[in-house]
């Protein structure tokens, strides 16, 4: 059995740059785990632009983003291994995972857990009707024509109006599909202001709010598709069904961090974010097993998941080098209009960047952190989204006391 | 005539509210940054995209490399420029950061490879 400083579960953008900033902290004896054949995760097919402007003040397509780490990788020489699936991680943080080579171990003194997301489905939505080939979610449509040259779609309707959902109108629209509509169940759109503008409104492709996909028609392939409007408990209103034909529905509902070994290695997830709870180190409560990016809460920007995972990488080469990490005591609780927030609980001990969500649409609002009624700190929002995550910092020599912090919406 | 844009330059996305006459910007709010002015500007006279799209790859490990514009050309020429690349194809291995072609439709942008794609023969063993 390998002995391993850092073992890092997943070759995407966030173990890519927990790898880089701990070589970079003199933490040498990595191991980058990944089960696909190349490192990059899911920007290997997000071949639009956008990525980069807050990390490096330029804009990149994902495979050029990622591209960026994978050659810092290389050129420090940090060992990868690909075509290998984590099977297990224990509480002591004993990682088994299968290669070609066959199974092979490693005994760690810290874990990052950096597995990223996956899609809810169909079968998370219940939507009724047949069963037929043509239902694809999103990233996975983009996988067939990104990746693997394969065109799966002539006549489309998209339920959800996520970012990937967004993105993949545009791009079937360029390579010739007809996309007819965007559903979206909830009020407001789940992806950001500029997709609509730039993947939709572009290319003259409607939005519905308050719609959602009734039933799913056809017996080998998808027929068609029944939508409904939804009244404000998002519950359909019987005699609004409308018919759609089409051969492809895509589905672009919601991500759902990726967190089984995490749960097998002891870990407590939160609820709210279905991902780790975890403090300012980003350590969880199993000691020495960190997470970071989309396996830890869903992010909208693939920047602040490089630049989560460099703070964590940060705290793990404190955990490799001292066999310890200061206590995090002081919880954070938040008021129902906040849906979440990252980290969980702190230690008053040095600055940290809260990073929320708000559950809806809250304009001219003012986020604040109390601690004893007192006012620690504040970020003022012209308009707050559920689609765009919030951070602001808090002051360490702001805290006083190791009683709990607040997060309210004001 | 007050006019409502949705700035695509950042993932901030600003809601801008801009007062125009003849076409020409009177004046503005909403917007953070001084891009926001410049797109507003932009917009009104001659509004550009950028595009992502793949080209074949023969004889790579991979059917495709992705390519993207370096800048932006005007949207209504975002069909005409998708033709051009759909009929170049490359024989691996192909670089991520060549030009595959330089000024497309004459505009200043330029096509480039985003993706590096191996030969099918020098793929990396599974262990490093």
């Amino acid at each position: 059995m390998e002995k391993k400083d850092v073992v890092i579960v997943g070759g995407g953008p966030a173990g890519l740059a927990a790898a880089v900033e701990l070589y970079k902290k003199g933490i040498r004896n990595i191991l980058i785990l990944e089960r696909e054949h190349h490192l990059g995760g899911i920007l290997r097919q997000c071949i639009h632009d956008g990525f980069g402007l807050s990390r490096f003040q330029t804009t990149l397509s994902g495979p050029e983003y990622a591209g960026r780490f994978m050659k810092e990788v290389m050129d420090c020489q940090i060992p990868f291994q690909t075509d290998t699936t984590v099977l297990d991680i224990s509480s002591n943080k004993l990682v088994t995972a299968v290669s070609r080579d066959g199974l092979v171990q490693y005994e760690a003194k810290a874990v990052i857990l950096a597995m990223g997301c996956r899609e809810r489905t169909r079968g998370a939505l219940g939507i009724p009707g047949e069963r037929p080939a043509g239902v694809f979610t999103a990233g996975v449509a983009q996988a067939y024509m990104n990746l693997y040259n394969r065109m799966p779609a002539k006549e489309v309707v998209i339920l959800g109006s996520g970012d990937i959902g967004m993105i993949m109108a545009r791009r079937l629209t360029l390579e010739g599909a007809h996309v007819q509509a965007v559903f979206e169940v909830q009020p407001i759109p789940s992806g950001l202001p500029r997709n609509i503008e730039q993947c939709l409104n572009d290319y003259g492709i409607p939005l519905y709010l308050n719609h959602t996909i009734t039933k799913i028609h056809g017996s080998s392939r998808l027929t068609g598709v029944t939508v409904s409007q939804v009244d404000s408990s998002l519950k359909p209103i019987p005699g609004t069904e409308k018919e759609y034909a089409c051969d492809t529905l895509i589905l672009s509902v919601g991500l759902i961090p990726e967190n089984e070994l995490s749960i097998d290695a002891g870990v407590t997830l939160d609820p709210r974010t279905k991902g780790a709870v975890v403090d300012e180190h980003f350590q969880t409560n199993v000691e020495g097993i960190f997470a970071a990016g989309n396996v830890l809460h869903v992010h909208d920007l693939v920047d602040f998941v490089s630049m989560e995972a460099e703070k964590l990488a940060d705290s793990a080469a404190s955990y490799v080098s001292n066999g310890t990490l200061p206590d995090c005591p002081i919880e954070i609780t938040t008021d129902s209009r906040i849906g979440h927030t990252i980290p969980q609980k702190v230690s008053g001990a040095q600055d940290f960047q809260l990073s929320l969500r708000v559950r809806s649409l809250i304009k001219n609002c003012r986020i604040v952190v109390r601690q004893n009624g007192q006012e620690i700190a504040s970020k003022r929002m012209k308009k707050a989204l559920p689609a765009e995550m919030i951070q602001l910092t808090v002051k360490a020599d702001s805290i006083l006391s190791l009683d709990k912090l607040e997060v309210n919406v004001e | 005539m007050i006019r409502e844009f949705t700035c695509i330059i950042c993932p901030n996305g600003c809601e801008i509210q801009a007062e125009i006459h003849d076409n020409v910007l009177v004046s503005m709010t909403g917007h953070t940054c001084p891009k926001g002015e410049a797109y507003v500007k932009q917009e009104l006279t001659d509004p550009r995209r950028n595009i992502a799209t793949s080209v074949l790859v023969k004889g790579g490990e991979l059917p495709l490399a992705s390519v993207r514009l370096t800048s932006p050309i005007p949207k209504d020429q975002i069909f005409a420029a998708m033709e051009i690349i759909k009929s170049i194809s490359l024989t691996a291995p192909v670089q991520a950061g060549t030009i595959l072609l330089k000024n497309i439709l004459g505009y200043d942008s330029d096509v480039i490879v985003t993706k590096t794609v191996n030969a099918a023969y020098d793929v990396a063993p599974a262990t490093l």
